[in-house]
C-alpha cells in the first residue's frame, strides 16, 4: 500500500494528521476520502458539512454534548488493569472499557453526538444502518433521548445472528427495516439507507454509525469517538504510570479505532488495528480490507475496498457482524499508507479462542469484534515480553449469544478457582 | 464531429421532427448475457441514443428493478470487459449513438485511459456516473474529454440554482434532468411541478435535456415531452425484458407508434 503515496509525503501528511489538519476542505485524508455520492444528495451533504462546521465545536454544542457522555451514556468509561491476563500472557495489560458505556459499546459516543446535531440541524426523522446491531441499538436510544423517530437498516443475515439488538431496538422505539438486497449484510444496510435517504434529503438525518462513507461522516465521527482515545490516554498516566507501549483495537469500518488511535498519534505507541480474517485467506472468506484490499470507491469515499479485478465490491466473512465490511474508513488507509497504524487480521477461531479466555481471566465477555484486538495482542505479546498494552475494549459480548451457542462453553476452563 | 456531439445531433435530429427523443436504458447482459447484442440492436432500432448499464455489486442509486438486473447479469460473469468484447463484435449495426450509465469503481478497476479508447472504437459517446459528482470528476471528465466523449452531468429538483447552471455548463451530450427525488424505478408516478423544473433546466442548459426516473408509459413520455428534448426510459424496459417481452413493441407503444 505503500506506493498509494510517494515516500516524502508520508511524513507530511502523517504530520498534517498529527495537526490536526485532516481531511482537508475537500474531506481528503491525502489521496483517500472525498465526497462520492449521487447528485441528488450533494446538497443534504454540503447542509450536513455546513452543520458540523457551525455545532460540532460550538461551546453550547459541546456542553450538551459532553453532558449527555457524562450523564446518560456514564462516561468516562474505566480504565481496567488485567492482573490475570497480563500473567498469562506476560504483559502489563489494560483495557478501555468501551462495553461499559451506555448500550454496551462505543458506538453510543456517536450516536448521541449526532442524534444532538441532528436536533439542531431540524431533521424530522433520522435514519441508520447496523451491522451487529450495536450502532441501530445506539441510534435508536439517542434518537429517543432527543425525540427523533429512528429507522434502522440492517440486513436479514446480522438480523438473525444478533437477534437480541433486533429486540432491544425495538423495544427503544425505531423501526428496524430488513434489507434482503445484496449481501444481506452492513454493506446492504448502507446501500439500503442511502437509498432512502435519497428519497428525502431535506427531511432526513442519515446517522452514519462508522467512520466511513463520504465527507464529513469520517471526520466527524472521529471527533465523537476522540473521547475514547483522550479518556484514556490520562487514565493510562493516572493509572498506569505512563503510556503503554502498544494500543490494540478492532477495525471494521473503524470507529473505535479511530477513536483510539487518533488522540495517540503523536505519542510514541505502537497502535496496531486487528480486522477480521475470517475463515481464511481466499477469496470472501474473510473482511481483512487493509490488508487484503486495493483502492477504491465505496459508499462514498476512496478507501481500501475488498474488490474483484472488474472493481465488484467482494461479499465478506466474518463470524463477527460488526467487522463484516469490505471497506474501512479512509484515515485508516492513509494511517496504513503513512505506516503510523499496522494493520493485522487474526481468523474468527482464534478471536473465539481469546473471547473465551478472556471471560474466564477477567470475567469480561467481550463482543466477537473486540475479541480479534485480544487475539492478536495476545500473539504481540509473546513476541514482544514484558510490553504494557492497551486493548480498546470497543463492545459486550451479549448480542453474540445466539453466535457462541454454536461454540459451547468450555465449563470449568478456570485456570484459577 | 465528436463523439459526444453525436449524442446532441441525434437528440436535436428528433426534436427537429418533431419528436421526443427516447432514451432506452438496458443492464448489459439481462437477461442473457447471450441475447445481449441481439437486444441492444432491437432497442436501438427505436431509441435515438441508448444508455447500457454497466453492473455494479453496490447500485445506491438505483431502485429494486436496476438492482436485480444487476445482480443478475454480474452473477452470470457480465464484466465491463466482457461488454467491450461484445461491442467489438457489431459491425456498424447501431446507429444510435450509446452512452454508458456505470458507477464509479468498475470505471476505476478497469482505467481511465483504456476505458476511454475501447468507449471510441465501439461508438460509446459518453458516460453518466451516477456517483461522481461534479467536485470529484476532474480526473476523468479530462480524459474522456481529451478524447472527445463526454461526461453526461445529472441535475435533481433538489439542486440550487447556482449549481444547476455550473452542471448544465460542465456537461456533454445532454443534461440528465432526474425527475424525482429519489431512486430509479418509482412506481408513483411523475411529480406534479415536473413542467416548471424541466423548463428551468431547459432556460439555463444550451444543451438539449432529457429527464428520466419513473418514466414509464406512452403518457408520462408524452407529458415530459412537452418539457424536455427527450425521455429516459429505464426499470420500465428492464422489467420488459425481465419478462422476456419484446423491447422493441414496449418502446414503439412509448412513442405512441
Amino acid at each position: 500500500m505503500s506506493a498509494l503515496i510517494a515516500a516524502g509525503e508520508a511524513k507530511t501528511l502523517l504530520d498534517a494528521a498529527i495537526r490536526g489538519e485532516l481531511p482537508d476542505e475537500r474531506g481528503r485524508f491525502g489521496p483517500f476520502g472525498g465526497r462520492y455520492v449521487p447528485e441528488t444528495l450533494v446538497p443534504a451533504f454540503e447542509r450536513l458539512e455546513k452543520g458540523v462546521r457551525e455545532h460540532l465545536h460550538d461551546p453550547a454544542f459541546q456542553d450538551a454534548f459532553q453532558r449527555e457522555l457524562r450523564e446518560w451514556v456514564g462516561r468516562p468509561t474505566a480504565l481496567t488493569f488485567a492482573p490475570r491476563l497480563s500473567e498469562k500472557w506476560g504483559a502489563e495489560v489494560w483495557i478501555k472499557r468501551e462495553d461499559l458505556a451506555h448500550t454496551g459499546a462505543h458506538k453510543i459516543n456517536n450516536a448521541i453526538g449526532q442524534a444532538l446535531l441532528a436536533k439542531r440541524l431540524g431533521a424530522k426523522r433520522i435514519i441508520a444502518e447496523t451491522g451487529a446491531g450495536q450502532h441501530g441499538v445506539a441510534a435508536a436510544a439517542a434518537c429517543a433521548r432527543v425525540g427523533l423517530p429512528c429507522s434502522v437498516y440492517m440486513g436479514t443475515v446480522d438480523m438473525e445472528r444478533q437477534a437480541p439488538n433486533v429486540d432491544r431496538m425495538l423495544r427503544l422505539g425505531a423501526e428496524v427495516v430488513a434489507v434482503e438486497s445484496g449481501d444481506k449484510t452492513l454493506r446492504a444496510a448502507i446501500d439500503e439507507a442511502l437509498r432512502a435517504w435519497v428519497t428525502d434529503p431535506a427531511g432526513i438525518y442519515y446517522l452514519l454509525g462508522s467512520a466511513v462513507g463520504a465527507h464529513p461522516y469520517p471526520y466527524l465521527v472521529r471527533e465523537l469517538q476522540s473521547v475514547i482515545g483522550q479518556e484514556a490516554r490520562q487514565q493510562m498516566i493516572d493509572q498506569a504510570g505512563g503510556l503503554p507501549d502498544a494500543a490494540f483495537a478492532c477495525v471494521g469500518g473503524g470507529s473505535n479505532a479511530i477513536g483510539l488511535f487518533y488522540p495517540l498519534l503523536a505519542d510514541d505507541i505502537e497502535l496496531i488495528g486487528v480486522e477480521a480474517g475470517g475463515t481464511g485467506d481466499g477469496l470472501g472468506q474473510n473482511a481483512a480490507t487493509l490488508a487484503t484490499g486495493t483502492p477504491g470507491v465505496l459508499h462514498g469515499a476512496y478507501t481500501i475496498i475488498l474488490q474483484n479485478e472488474d472493481g465488484q465490491v467482494r461479499e465478506t466473512h466474518s463470524i463477527s457482524a460488526g467487522l463484516d465490511y469490505s471497506g474501512v474508513g479512509p484515515e485508516h488507509a492513509l494511517l496504513q499508507a503513512t505506516g503510523r497504524v499496522k494493520y493485522v487480521s487474526v481468523q474468527d477461531d482464534e478471536a473465539l479462542e481469546a473471547l473465551h479466555e478472556l471471560c474466564a481471566a477477567e470475567g469480561i465477555l467481550t463482543a466477537l469484534e473486540t475479541a480479534h484486538a485480544y487475539a492478536h495482542a495476545r500473539k504481540y505479546a509473546a513476541l514482544n515480553p514484558g510490553k504494557r498494552i492497551l486493548i480498546g475494549n470497543s463492545g459486550r459480548g451479549d448480542k453474540d449469544l445466539p453466535t457462541l451457542t454454536q461454540y459451547p462453553a468450555q465449563m470449568g476452563s478456570h485456570d484459577g478457582a | 464531429m465528436m463523439a459526444h456531439e453525436r449524442i446532441t445531433a441525434a437528440i436535436a435530429a428528433a426534436s427537429k421532427a418533431g419528436r421526443t427523443a427516447l432514451v432506452p436504458f438496458i443492464t448489459a447482459g439481462y437477461p442473457e448475457p447471450g441475447e445481449f447484442l441481439e437486444t441492444l440492436k432491437a432497442v436501438a432500432t427505436v431509441g435515438d441514443v441508448v444508455e447500457l448499464g454497466i453492473p455494479f455489486s453496490d447500485p445506491m442509486a438505483d431502485g429494486m428493478t436496476i438492482q436485480r438486473s444487476s445482480f443478475t447479469a454480474l452473477q452470470k460473469g457480465v464484466s465491463l470487459k466482457w461488454i467491450f468484447d461484445q461491442l467489438d463484435m457489431v459491425d456498424g449495426e447501431i446507429d444510435a449513438p450509446l452512452v454508458m450509465m456505470s458507477y464509479l469503481n468498475p470505471l476505476l478497476a478497469f482505467g481511465y485511459e483504456e476505458l476511454a479508447d475501447r468507449a471510441l472504437a465501439v461508438g460509446v459517446c459518453g458516460f453518466i456516473v451516477p456517483d461522481l459528482p461534479f467536485e470529484e470528476s476532474d480526473d476523468f471528465r479530462a480524459v474522456l474529454e481529451s478524447k472527445g466523449l463526454g461526461l453526461i452531468q445529472l441535475v435533481t429538483p433538489a439542486t440550487p440554482e447556482a449549481r444547476l447552471k455550473t452542471l448544465c455548463a460542465a456537461s456533454l451530450g445532454f443534461v440528465y434532468a432526474v425527475t424525482i427525488t429519489g431512486i430509479t424505478g418509482g412506481g408513483t408516478g411523475l411529480p406534479t411541478d415536473l413542467a416548471g423544473y424541466l423548463d428551468r433546466v431547459a432556460t439555463i442548459s444550451k444543451l438539449p435535456v432529457c429527464a428520466g426516473f419513473g418514466i414509464r408509459t406512452q403518457q408520462e413520455v408524452a407529458a415530459v415531452g412537452q418539457h424536455a428534448a427527450g425521455a429516459i426510459v429505464g426499470s420500465a424496459l428492464v422489467e420488459v425484458l425481465e419478462r422476456n417481452e419484446d423491447p422493441k413493441a414496449f418502446l414503439r407503444s412509448l412513442t405512441g407508434q
